[in-house]
Parts: C-alpha cells; sequence; structure tokens
C-alpha cells in the first residue's frame, strides 16, 4: 500500500527554467501598429522567439521556502530540459529531487502540452514504479511553495491571451508592461502582469491577479546571465505572497546547454534511470 | 492487501549474488581510467519501528507479547562514471526484530551495474522492477519475489539477479530479462504474529522446474505512452513467486505446510486512461501451470479533488475491483477473488509533504473486511513519522486472510534519512 500513500507530489517541474517557451516558430512581427493586443502578442512572441533553439539545457536548483516567521527550508532538485520543435508540441522537462533526503531520487517528467493538460509522470524510487499523474492541478501549492503548478509550468505564447498596457522602466531599463489572461483550463488567476524589458525582451516582473481581480502574488526576476551568446536565464526567482507574507526563492545555478541528452531520456520509461 | 504467505525460508544469500559481484567487479576495473566527474553518492535511511497487537494471537506457540521493536537500515551507495553513463548501486538492507526470527533478516536489495546508452540501457546485477497502474493489487508485477515479512500489503520485494536489457525508441520501450537465482519467499516465524494456521517447513521446499530454485527464468516487457494512455504489454515464463502451500509432515510428526514453487507462464496487459483529475486502470493477466488456465483482473479509478475544500490539500478517492479466477486447490490463494477496493487519500501539500491514506478491501461474496489507514509526515528536513494500522473482521475459514484476523495491529516508524 505504500505506493497508494506516497504523497504524489503533484509535479511540475516546470520550473522549467521560465524560459518563457518553445513553441509556435511565428515570424518576428515586433512592430505592430498601437493596437494593443497586437502589440501585446507581438512582444510576447518575439520573447518567444529569442529562446528558441537552445535545444537542452540542465541546471541544479536550489528551492527556498520562508515563512511568516522566517524560518526556512531547503529542496534542492536537478532539471533537464528539452526543446521539442514544432507548434502544437511544448518542452519535456525532467526534474530529480537531491533533497531532502527522503525525496532523493524522486523524479518527475513532464510533457508540456499548450491548450491541453501536460503529459505527467512521477517515479517513485522505493517502489521503483513509474506512475503516470494527473495534469489537472494549476492552482495547488508545488512542494508547500508559493509557487503553484501553473506558476512554474512552460509559460507557452499560445496559453496567454496578450494585451500591451504600458511602456515604462523597471529594474533600471525601460520594459513592456503586458497583460497576460490565461486561455488554459483551471488557472487560478486572471492576469498576469508581466513586465519585458524592451532591449532583449527578458521577463523582470510578473503580478499575479487572483480570478476576482486582485492582486495576490509578485515574482521579481534577477540575476540573469546569457549562454551561447543568446539565451538569457533568470538565477534567481523571488516569489512573495502579498496576501500571506510568505516568500519562495528559486535559485538556479549551474546551467549547461546543448549537452546531447537525447529525447528517448524524456521517456517515461527512462524515468527510473535518472539519479 | 496483500495475501498474506506463511512462514520462512530464513534469507539466504544465493550463489548467484557471488557471481553478480564479480561481474560488477570486472565493469568496475574496465571503467575508463579517466573517468570525469566520478562520484560516489551514499544515503539511505535508518529506522525503528514498533507494533502493538491489541488482541492475542489465534494459535498456540504465537507469543502473546502485545508489543514487538524492530530496526533497519537501507544505505545505498551509488557510483557514477564516464558522464554518468556508467553506475553501480549497491543496497543492502538489514532488519532486526524483536519478535519474529524471520523478520530479523538481511537481503540485498539492489548490486547491480547500469549502463546508458542513447536509445538502451543494460542492468546486470540483482535489481528491482516494478510493472503494473492499480493501487490495491500488484497483478502483473512479477519479476521481484515479495518480501512477506515486511508487511502484509506485499509492497516489499527481496533482490532479484538478473540480466536485463531495454531498447527505447518513439515507437515504446521493449525490455529482456533473463532471471537467474530464483528466491523464496520469506514468512514469519512459527512463534511471530501475521503468520498461517501451519509451521512452514522451509527446509523442504519443492519445485516443479527440474533445476529447482537454479532454474533461469525469462521476462519480456512492452511498454508506451500515447496520449492519454499508458499501455505495458509483458511476458513471463518461468517459477511462480506464489507458492503453493501443500500438507506436509514434520519432523516430529506434526502437520506442516510444504511450499512449492509451479512452472508458470504469464501474459500480462497493464493499461492507465489519465484526463483531467481522473485516472482509469486496469491490469489483466492469463496464466498457465497452476492448474487450468486462468484469468485475472483488476480494474478501477482514482480521483483527484486538487485544493479540496478551498485549501492547498488534495483529496484522492480510489476504487478497484479484482477478480480472480484461478483454481482454489491447484492454484495459490488469493485474498483478491471477487473484492472491492475504496480508498480515500489526503495530501496536505505542505512544507512536510503530509498524507494520510485510508482504504479498505471488501470481499463482494463473504463480506470479509481489511481496513488500513497509513499516514505520513516529515520532520525537520530528515527525519519521517508514520503511523499504520491494519484490521481485518470476519474472514471465513477459506480466506487466506482468516489467520491473521487476530493479527490486526497498530505501527508507529520513526526514519532518518541521510
Amino acid at each position: 500500500m505504500n505506493s497508494l500513500t506516497i504523497a504524489v507530489p503533484k509535479c511540475a517541474i516546470w520550473l522549467a527554467a521560465f524560459s518563457l517557451g518553445f513553441a509556435t516558430a511565428g515570424p518576428l512581427s515586433a512592430q505592430s501598429g498601437s493596437d494593443p493586443a497586437a502589440r501585446g502578442n507581438a512582444i510576447a512572441l518575439e520573447a518567444d522567439r529569442r529562446d528558441q533553439g537552445f535545444g537542452d539545457s540542465r541546471a541544479k536548483l536550489t528551492m527556498i521556502l520562508r515563512d511568516q516567521s522566517g524560518r526556512t527550508r531547503e529542496r534542492r532538485l536537478d532539471v533537464y530540459v528539452y526543446e521539442t520543435r514544432g507548434p502544437r508540441a511544448g518542452d519535456k522537462t525532467l526534474a530529480v529531487f537531491q533533497s531532502p533526503p527522503d525525496l532523493a531520487g524522486t523524479g518527475f517528467l513532464s510533457h508540456a502540452k499548450i491548450l491541453d493538460h501536460d503529459d505527467q509522470w512521477i517515479y517513485l524510487p522505493a517502489l521503483k514504479r513509474v506512475k503516470r499523474i494527473s495534469a489537472a492541478n494549476k492552482t495547488g501549492a508545488f512542494f508547500g511553495s508559493e509557487f503553484t503548478y501553473e506558476d512554474i509550468a512552460a509559460q507557452e505564447f499560445g496559453k496567454f491571451d496578450n494585451r500591451w498596457v504600458q511602456t515604462e522602466s523597471c529594474a533600471g531599463r525601460q520594459c513592456f508592461v503586458v497583460e497576460r489572461r490565461p486561455k488554459y483550463p483551471g488557472s487560478g488567476y486572471s492576469a498576469l502582469m508581466t513586465w519585458f524589458d524592451t532591449a532583449s525582451y527578458r521577463v523582470h516582473r510578473i503580478d499575479y491577479y487572483d480570478r476576482r481581480g486582485k492582486l495576490l502574488k509578485r515574482l521579481i526576476l534577477s540575476n540573469y546571465r546569457q549562454y551561447l551568446g543568446k539565451f538569457w536565464r533568470a538565477h534567481r526567482f523571488e516569489m512573495s505572497n502579498l496576501r500571506t507574507g510568505q516568500q519562495t526563492t528559486l535559485l538556479y545555478d549551474n546551467f549547461a546547454f546543448r549537452t546531447g541528452i537525447s529525447e528517448q531520456a524524456f521517456s517515461p520509461g527512462q524515468l527510473g534511470r535518472a539519479r | 492487501m496483500k495475501p498474506v504467505k506463511y512462514r520462512p525460508p530464513p534469507v539466504r544469500p544465493t550463489v548467484v549474488h557471488a557471481s553478480c559481484t564479480f561481474l560488477l567487479i570486472l565493469a568496475f576495473a574496465t571503467a575508463p581510467g579517466a573517468a570525469p566527474a566520478a562520484e560516489l553518492d551514499i544515503s539511505g535511511s535508518f529506522s525503528t519501528e514498533l507494533r502493538y497487537f491489541p488482541q492475542g494471537p489465534a494459535f498456540p506457540g504465537q507469543s502473546d507479547t502485545g508489543a514487538t521493536l524492530s530496526f533497519s537500515v537501507t544505505p545505498k551507495f551509488q557510483y557514477e562514471w564516464n558522464g554518468a553513463a556508467d553506475r553501480l548501486t549497491f543496497e543492502p538492507f538489514l532488519r532486526l526484530d524483536s519478535a519474529d526470527k524471520n523478520r530479523s533478516h538481511a537481503d540485498i536489495r539492489a548490486l547491480n551495474w547500469l549502463h546508458r546508452g542513447e536509445t538502451w540501457d543494460l542492468v546486470v546485477g540483482i535489481d528491482k522492477v516494478f510493472w503494473g497502474v492499480a493501487e490495491s493489487r500488484h497483478l502483473v508485477d512479477i519479476v521481484n519475489q515479495t518480501d512477506a515479512v515486511e508487511d502484509v500489503d506485499g509492497e516489499a520485494k527481496l533482490g532479484q539477479p538478473m540480466v536485463n536489457l531495454n531498447l527505447q525508441g518513439a515507437w515504446g520501450r521493449l525490455g529482456f530479462f533473463i532471471l537467474p537465482g530464483f528466491r523464496e519467499r520469506t514468512f514469519p516465524a512459527d512463534d511471530a504474529r501475521l503468520r498461517g494456521p501451519l509451521p512452514i517447513a522451509s527446509d523442504s521446499v519443492t519445485f516443479d522446474a527440474g533445476a529447482g530454485g537454479g532454474n533461469v527464468d525469462y521476462a519480456l516487457r512492452y511498454s508506451r505512452s500515447f496520449g492519454k494512455w499508458d499501455l505495458g504489454l509483458s511476458y513471463f515464463h518461468g517459477t511462480s513467486r506464489e507458492p503453493r502451500l501443500l500438507p506436509g509432515v514434520g519432523p516430529d510428526a506434526q502437520p506442516v505446510l510444504v511450499p512449492h514453487y509451479d512452472l508458470i507462464e504469464q501474459t500480462g496487459l497493464d493499461l492507465q486512461y489519465t484526463t483531467g483529475a481522473w485516472l482509469s486502470k486496469l491490469e489483466a493477466i492469463t496464466r498457465t501451470g497452476h492448474g487450468d488456465r486462468f484469468h485475472a483482473a483488476v480494474a478501477g479509478f482514482e480521483y483527484t479533488k486538487f485544493g479540496f475544500n478551498g485549501s492547498n490539500a488534495d483529496l484522492g478517492f480510489l476504487a478497484e475491483y479484482s477478480y480472480d479466477g484461478r483454481d482454489p486447490v491447484l492454484a495459490p490463494p488469493t485474498a483478491y477473488d471477487n473484492d472491492l477496493f475504496l480508498g480515500l487519500r489526503l495530501s496536505l501539500n505542505d512544507i512536510n509533504d503530509s498524507y494520510a491514506v485510508a482504504g479498505a478491501l471488501v470481499d463482494t461474496e463473504t463480506h470479509a473486511i481489511g481496513l488500513f489507514l497509513e499516514a505520513d509526515r516529515r520532520i525537520g528536513e530528515t527525519w519521517r513519522v508514520d503511523l499504520k494500522t491494519r484490521f481485518f473482521f470476519d474472514t471465513p475459514a477459506d480466506d487466506p486472510l482468516q489467520a491473521i484476523e487476530r493479527d490486526g495491529f497498530l505501527g508507529l516508524s520513526v526514519s532518518k534519512f541521510f
């Protein structure tokens, strides 16, 4: 009965490094007129386009959970991402827990979809069991953190309706502020207000509005570094719940790109082979 | 709730272990000298378990100590080299039990060399594999012997010597298994709780196979995920992991049960359809070698209510039905001939990954009931505490659970992970 009892830590690995998408190879059309929707779409699409071609990546992730009293807990994961080409499929992500020690070896695999639920599997090392799990859960907390499953899911272009709101300064730069409304089922948000810098289309801040339109959480992305002379990755994600005062920090480290890992390594049958 | 299989052969480290060790050393020795980033990783856990049996035992000679204490350790050593393409794993297991000398046992859960190619992987040595999708019963899962002294749920398995080659492509995954070194099932000691009605003659185990326990078994498995479907097909030819318990006479002319392992052939199917918050599952087998060919199946669903009651918690509902057409005499006994399983699982999704699960297995003909409750949470960063209870009610005389009806217990474990 142990297999029953594993708290299927609902997945989502999609700590996919917030790489803002893959999907839809669209033409560059950033200079669309002044229509806010067309402009918002063009900005989001350009951010998407600039991240295409990274191939695959590997990184170490430390997740720091902080409650109201300032007490912290740490989780460490290895995260692998495989870029899938084509308009209908999202990336494949594999995350393997390294700590806490009772979770070590627990693996998650996600094959992202655009508007349908992702395909997700979990690997339970004690039972050596690979189990396909439901990915319908969007609004639940990821391992007690301030990130929900949809927060850490791949943010493909096709998942949102976009609208440019204004251009203002942020993080010492000029930023497009784009309102993104989720189109996928089960979202806990009415909108994600997203700040893209105008120079390289990196995301610096996201404000999350709940379904009633009230501001709920704020994510600040920082410590950007560029890889392969092209791909930007934030190394610090600071999510604050503005209602409870709780915080979760994600710290990425040791990024490697185009490691040569094969797509087959992201098959459910191979899930038990990762360490 | 696996059918409880009675008592013991003490675990005998097989000869095969030695030869596997040799292979592993060989694998080690042939590892490229300039292996980049090779690392030894040591992890595992210590665990202390207290069990309390509120009722007295059913049979004379069984200890009526209400509480038993045991201690177990499972370290895991892993060494990777060749850019993680090669890995050695060593995972011994040891339990010391205050009341059951057979439950005080050691096993090698894993001692193997894994090589991963791009489209294939190979395991040589002792390992464990799991097949299937159902929760209440693992019908298709057949490679590893059940370590039945660990718990009545049958989840604990003994390490199985194997050579396992897997081919992986967009078309799915195909696995070939050569399984030398049969492992006999473990059974509780004569004076321990959770045993059958008669002593087990573990010294006079018999086999169908000419080579006895030295018979080499074979298995084949194909699995594939496509869209919302996950499919597995499997075939096994070899010595049954489930023994029949035949009446015999012990050295003092007392009645005993002699485990007999038949040669069987089993073809299995496991299928899961995942949509939204629903998982629909089916496992089915057809087997020859235990009397006439028979079929068995377990089918059911799992539904999860995410964010239950406005909280972060998830509440899962499980229901599975088991059918088993096996011969009551010529096949090993099963508690799953016509049974309904209903379960509830609560995951708090909190910082301690707390959860609880409760379930009932009801025989739809005899109305015998098995109930269990388990709860588990982390304490700090490296400790876990878990509580489990198992109780059985109204089991009829021909139900394998009848012998342990008075052995319902409450268990509390504290584990330290490293």
